[in-house]
């Protein structure tokens, strides 16, 4: 690689080592890795501190690199090139929003040490489902960021932002553990819904049970056992339980079948929820509006036909400004 | 299935292996590496035969990272300078002939290293952005096969489907690349990374 200008002068010890650092790095993180795998490089690291050292060091500047990935929109599955051009515009676009995760990401340094981190995310009105490596599904609604590190010893994953939902595959040996903020959710296999926004976080069970507490040095007293059909709303600095009817508990996943169910929904609320997924915003004005309940099933990127519907049913006056579609009284 | 709770190192946080001192590495990356550019400079300020440097710069990291193991110092760019110092000195005296000018500028960089740094928030964006950076210098069919594992995720077969190159060459340029991101990120001076070595 004597055509890289940035190459440092080379002494063939330390350029040894480094390379076989590298060399374990990029291995570690193939999908066949194995526990023999991991003794093997356990074994390297503890022979000397130089070969610490070099690991560590490429180490931070690659799992970093896995940062620039969170902002990443999925790219569909096109089979030619163009999805490479796409990224790297991407790339140069997100920059300055990147400087916004560099601070949290950062922040911690221990993460870097953690063994590989995969991060998924979706766009505005992205949906997609993620087979972990333990056999257990995640699907995330839109806008969602989440970050796993599931191997064989480790079943962890932070939900940064959104809403998922959890298929988790059976291993009494390795509790799966979902983090979101100074909360977190421990099972050893069950279905589960977990949305997190900016001022609240909700869990709620479909199958078996969890065990939701705070992390350590998060709100401290707070824990509960949460059985099928228990949601759990927790904002900064309390915590209610109730029971869901199954019902009720199908409604709350209409987002996997790609639809929004309202049951007695204010208006309001109605707005919040679509627009969470589209970039068209519906914006209800005035209290009154505000105030009408509907029950009923939309297509969650179909703001028109609400339209139509709050039009035609409600005889709410509807009007489109760019962006927005503003319905009124 | 007996329980082996000797072997039980699942809930540590790093793989690096129970042996190893977590709060040693996480210090190391934080506080250490980021003085790579300087130190570097003051290696090669204070060395003749710059080929001697990388090997130069892993003894110093060594010793500080073994230090570290027993003790996180509380200063750290002293501390690692003073290392540094003391290991070219070391290294003089076992040279056949003491290069003497360099011995009296030993000290000279003593002031970049009571400068007071940039406050971590900034080193991390900082560090980010010329991480996206270094990534677009990489040489082209590099930076694309890094591109591809790390920010798009694909898998080392599907980047040698899509590339027409074999697995073994994917990993091949996925080492360079690992080694270059660092080599940039850490051995380049901060302020103008287009400036000529």
């Amino acid at each position: 690689m004597s055509d890289l200008m940035f190459e440092p002068p080379v002494s063939a010890r330390a350029r040894q080592i480094k390379e076989r650092a590298a060399s374990w790095l990029e291995q570690r993180e193939r999908d066949e890795w194995c526990e023999r795998d991991q003794l093997a490089l356990d074994a390297w690291l503890s022979e000397s501190s130089a070969h610490t050292v070099a690991y560590l060091r490429l180490e931070a500047t690659w799992g970093r690199a896995a940062r620039l990935a969170v902002l990443r929109t999925p790219v569909p599955e096109a089979g030619d090139g163009a999805p490479r051009r796409k990224i790297r515009s991407l790339l140069t676009t997100f920059a300055a929003g990147l400087l916004i995760v560099a601070g949290a990401a950062i922040a911690g340094g221990l993460y870097l040490l953690r063994p590989v981190e995969k991060v998924y995310a979706t766009a505005l009105g992205g949906h997609q489902t993620v087979r972990l490596f333990d056999g257990s599904n995640i699907e995330l609604n839109t806008e969602t960021t989440l970050r796993a590190i599931v191997d064989a010893r480790h079943r962890m994953v932070w939900l940064d932002r959104g809403e998922a939902f959890f298929q988790i595959a059976h291993d009494t040996k390795h509790p799966f553990i979902v983090i979101m903020g100074d909360r977190r959710v421990t099972v050893l296999g069950t279905k589960f819904l977990v949305r997190r926004d900016a001022s609240h976080l909700e869990v709620a069970v479909m199958e078996g049970r969890v065990r939701f507490d705070p992390t350590d040095g998060g709100p401290s007293s707070e824990s509960a056992l949460l059985a099928s059909g228990d949601t759990v709303v927790a904002p900064a600095n309390a915590m209610l339980v109730s029971r869901k009817s199954s019902q009720e508990l199908a409604e709350e996943l209409g987002w996997r079948r790609g639809v929004l169910v309202f049951d007695s929904t204010t208006l309001a609320e109605v707005a919040i929820e679509f627009n969470r997924y589209n970039r068209e915003q519906l914006v209800i004005a005035g209290p009154t509006a505000q105030r009408i309940k509907i029950d009923g099933t939309f297509r969650a990127n179909d703001v028109a036909a609400f339209a139509r519907v709050a039009q035609a049913v409600l005889g709410l006056h509807v009007e489109n400004r760019g962006d927005q579609v503003v319905v009124s009284r | 299935m007996a329980e082996n709770p000797s072997h039980d190192h699942e809930s540590d946080g790093s793989h690096l292996g129970a042996a190893v001192a977590p709060a040693a590495n996480a210090w190391f990356v934080r506080e250490v590496l980021p003085l790579e550019a300087v130190l570097r400079q003051y290696l090669q300020h204070n060395w003749r035969d710059h080929s001697d440097i990388e090997d130069l710069l892993q003894d110093v990291y060594v010793r500080v990272y073994e230090a570290a193991r027993r003790q996180i110092p509380d200063m750290v760019k002293p501390f690692v300078f003073t290392t540094a110092r003391n290991m070219l000195i070391n290294r003089m005296r076992n040279h056949p002939v003491v290069p003497i000018e360099a011995v009296t500028d030993l000290d000279a960089l003593s002031i970049a290293m009571d400068a007071p740094g940039p406050d971590r928030n900034t080193i991390a964006r900082e560090e980010l952005r010329r991480l996206q950076a270094a990534i677009d210098r990489l040489p082209p069919r590099c930076r694309d096969v890094v591109v591809m594992r790390r920010i798009e995720g694909l898998s080392r077969g599907e980047i040698a489907a899509r590339m027409g190159i074999t697995p073994d060459t994917v990993s091949a340029h996925l080492t360079d690349g690992i080694c270059a991101l660092s080599d940039m990120l850490y051995g380049e001076p901060a302020a103008d990374p287009r400036r000529p070595a």
